[in-house]
């Protein structure tokens, strides 16, 4: 494994606690991982399982859920709604030969900016050991039918100009 | 085709210093999409924010993305910006690259290039927005105030005053609350009824306030207003409208050994009671499970001696729905119980024999042992023997300051009380000596630290720095063992009488009335500002202020303030018409709605309802789901339950959250 490796995290957050929550560790000025990036969504109810799929299939080789906890939901139960969901998927991705841990799942108060930091550190390790997400891209290049070609291109072109800037 | 602007601020130094955001707006602008980028020092000043109105129109823009703080900070500011340029406020949209990177992260290159990934993500996002229109509601001009202590008094006093109608509910029988068990209150040494009993009157009878005393908030429903709230009345087993307050039922009870709440269990009351004689309503209750004809259906003699025939032995609970636009949480707190854990992790201080020694009290039971309207008509007398003790200690921040056995905070109010209590107790014991243990002396207030030293130089209250570590009984007497630290000595003092300023906690039925309320609260079960600095008064849940202690250890001045706070708030709630909400609701698509009735039964709201389609002869021919859009709070569980697809919430739409998705990593 590559002992640079930094690994490529998406976070989906709700808006009223854990996204109040890693203001806060702002606010506190918190120093954390950089590894994860935060997708704001009004709450963990609204996280449909196939965008953690999606994230996987975009790069991403872990994915971060978190919420507020139990019983104080903005919406009263979206929370509850994602822990069912949640428990039903972790079987699923093992089904599917994605390391469930790959996916966590966490609660984060509006008053937690310590709590999300320690999360965010704690999920940047894990996935660190557990190295680079690669299944998905295997599967591409083995037996999809659909190449992504296009999309790279595009990727390299906007690389290029940058660079150009640099 | 979109063309998309891009605005990243340094904010002064707080994100120039750890992004390199001239860098970044170079980039940004190659983006696809993006035909504009540039950075500014402080975007949302008044130069940032005609540089976006001016670029809007310049290029044309047809969505805007400003890179600055959190959204929850200045969303609002850009998106009013945009709209005095004649853009939609839905089409601008914030990448959060302060809390959520150059505060958090110290590598430049690092935090640059997230902060560089947080826009290329919003860029996705923004060409997607459509234009929305905010939604309005029109708004129930009642309050709902919860409490009837000086905090709730004061707020519904107010939002009275203001001309709004008021609901005031109040758990125990009557208003008053803690501040109506005190004797004298610092730092002006006045009498605590005589300036609180005149506001529980006016609350009484003020012609826009309707008061349900002995009645607790059993459900709440809707939002910013347009709550449903549902009282419920408890039984005081005597008609109101009836009673006229005599007393006499009071009198005739046989059952008088029953410890008084008012009175912190140093005095007696009757199975049929006024909580204390200034009561409003001065109307009685019967304690049921004290009262004999509830224990075996003899007595009833209340019953037979009303001249008004008042009684009610068969009366039930009832419940009173309310419409109301607004709610004010003014519950207060309760002390941290000494001896009887009520909460497992906090350990106690059996050392201090609370509970045993009759002579050791609470800062509150001294409260009424010191009131003209206390068990002793305002004679100290200790409680075992009724002695006038002459040797008096208080021991202050019991629970308070101590995570090893009681809670963290600083309860604030008692190094006040407590130099208050000293110089009450020197003014009716002339010889008598007080003794103070104190960690720190903590009087920030107006007029405050004159009064500690007051206490000390006048008074002559002896303060000893250091902590009490046992408290014994010996003839009669009891031994109080500590240290004063100052002086390095241990100190033995044989006291008559002990007094406790214990820790404020919440109230300890508070969580269930918070979760019915969607009102946040912390680990001590304080129930949480929207903004501890800017917001302290408002709730994360819009329509909902807090006031007083609920929130927070409080002193009355402060409560007042607060409640007075919330009010203005409420008053100004209540000045439009109609409010504007955020149009992030979810929208049905019937085309493909199978009516799996999913959603129905995830929605938190009850706003999904089941639609008709009918064809032009009136028959139906399919039913589908339908979107209230006054109910739908926009948190899109129905959107992700969806086994069809066929639901979106805008704002947060599939395909806006997937196409961030796929720019989230390049």
């Amino acid at each position: 494994m590559d002992e640079n490796f930094e690994p490529k995290i998406a976070a989906f957050v709700c808006t009223w606690c854990t996204y109040t929550g890693a203001d806060l560790a702002g606010t506190s000025r918190l120093k954390y991982e950089p590894n994860v990036r935060v997708l704001r969504l009004p709450c963990t109810g609204r996280i449909d399982f196939s965008l953690v799929i999606k994230a996987f299939e975009n790069g991403a080789d872990g994915v971060l859920i978190s919420g507020c906890h139990p019983n104080d939901c903005h919406y009263n139960a979206g929370n509850f709604h994602a822990r069912r969901r949640f428990a039903v998927f972790r079987k699923l991705l093992e089904f599917t030969g994605i390391d469930p841990n790959r996916v966590q799942f966490s609660w984060v108060s509006a008053a937690e900016g310590a709590k999300w930091r320690d999360v965010v550190n704690a999920v940047t390790d894990e996935i660190r050991k557990l190295g680079p997400f690669t299944e998905y891209q295997k599967l591409i290049g083995d037996s999809f039918p659909f190449q992504h070609e296009a999309s790279e291109t595009e990727q390299n072109s906007e690389k290029e100009q940058v660079e150009n800037v640099k | 085709m979109a063309r998309i602007g891009v605005f990243v601020c340094h904010c002064g130094e707080n994100i120039g210093r750890t992004v390199d955001c001239a860098a970044v707006a170079k980039r940004a602008a190659l983006l696809r999409d993006v035909v504009y980028a540039v950075d500014y020092k402080y975007m949302c000043s008044d130069p940032g924010q005609n540089m976006i109105k001016d670029a809007i129109k310049e290029h044309n823009l047809s969505g805007v993305v400003v890179a600055s703080c959190s959204p929850l900070m200045h969303e609002k500011t850009f998106r009013r910006t945009v709209t005095e340029a004649g853009m939609n406020p839905f089409l601008c949209e914030i990448a959060n690259i302060r809390e959520h990177c150059s505060w958090v992260h110290e590598d430049k290159p690092v935090a640059t290039e997230k902060a560089l990934d947080l826009i290329r993500v919003m860029v996705e996002k923004v060409k997607r927005d459509i234009p929305l229109d905010p939604i309005r509601i029109p708004v129930t001009k009642k309050a709902l105030v919860i409490g009837g202590g000086i905090a709730g008094i004061q707020a519904a006093l107010d939002i009275a005053e203001g001309g709004k109608e008021v609901i005031l509910v109040e758990k125990s029988p009557s208003i008053g609350g803690h501040m109506a068990q005190l004797s004298e209150t610092f730092p002006t040494l006045d009498c605590s009824q005589c300036i609180l009993t005149p506001k529980m009157v006016s609350a009484n009878t003020h012609k826009n306030i309707k008061l349900y005393t002995y009645s607790e908030i059993e459900k709440v429903s809707g939002y910013i207003g347009n709550f449903n709230v549902t009282i419920r009345k408890k039984a005081r087993y005597i008609d109101e409208t009836l009673c006229t307050g005599c007393g006499i039922c009071q009198e005739k009870c046989p059952q008088k050994k029953i410890p008084s709440e008012f009175n912190e269990g140093l005095g007696m009351r009757k199975a049929i009671y006024v909580p204390f004689p200034q009561a409003v309503p001065n109307k009685p209750v019967i304690d049921r499970e004290h009262c004999t004809k509830f224990i075996n259906g003899k007595c009833g003699l209340c019953e037979k001696i009303c001249g008004r025939k008042a009684v009610r032995f068969d009366q039930t609970d009832s419940f009173v729905n309310e419409e109301v636009g607004a709610i004010v949480v003014a519950t207060g707190y309760d002390l941290y119980t000494i001896d009887k854990k009520t909460d497992e992790t906090l350990k106690g201080y059996g050392e201090y024999g609370y509970g045993k020694y009759p002579d050791v009290v609470s800062g509150l039971q001294f409260e009424r042992l010191v009131s003209a309207s206390g068990p002793t008509y305002g004679e100290l007398k200790r409680p075992s023997d009724g002695k006038v003790p002459e040797t008096i200690v208080f021991i202050q921040c019991v629970g308070s300051r101590d995570e090893a056995k009681g809670v963290s905070y600083c309860s604030k109010i008692c190094c006040m009380y407590t130099a208050k209590h000293t110089m009450l107790y020197k003014h009716k014991v002339h010889n008598g000596q007080a003794f103070v243990f104190y960690m720190d002396i903590r009087a920030g207030g107006k007029n405050y630290d004159e009064f500690v030293r007051r206490a000390i130089e006048e008074d002559g209250a002896v303060y000893l720095r250091g902590r009490v570590s046992k408290i014994s009984e010996e003839n009669g007497k009891l031994i109080v063992k500590g240290a004063d630290t100052l002086s390095g000595a241990q100190v033995e003092i044989s006291a008559d009488m002990v007094v406790l300023a214990t820790a404020i906690s919440a109230q300890p039925d508070i969580v269930p009335l918070a979760q019915k309320l969607g009102v946040g609260y912390d680990q001590y079960h304080f129930l949480s500002e929207a903004h501890p600095k800017l917001r302290p008064v408002e709730t994360n849940s819009a329509g909902i202020f807090l006031a007083g202690a609920c929130q927070a250890p409080k002193d009355i001045p402060e409560a007042v303030a607060q409640a007075s706070a919330a009010a203005s708030k409420v008053l100004g709630l209540f000045s439009s018409l109609e409010l504007e909400r955020e149009p992030y609701v979810a929208k049905v698509n019937e085309s493909t709605c199978v009516d799996c009735e999913f959603c129905l039964t995830a929605c938190p709201y009850n706003a999904i309802e089941r639609k008709e389609i009918k064809n032009r002869k009136g028959e139906v021919i399919k039913v589908v789901s339908h979107v209230n859009e006054g109910k739908c709070q926009g948190c899109g569980t129905c959107v992700s339950i969806c086994r069809s697809k066929s639901i979106d919430l805008a704002g947060f739409t599939d395909e806006q959250v997937y196409s961030q998705i796929n720019a989230l990593f390049v």
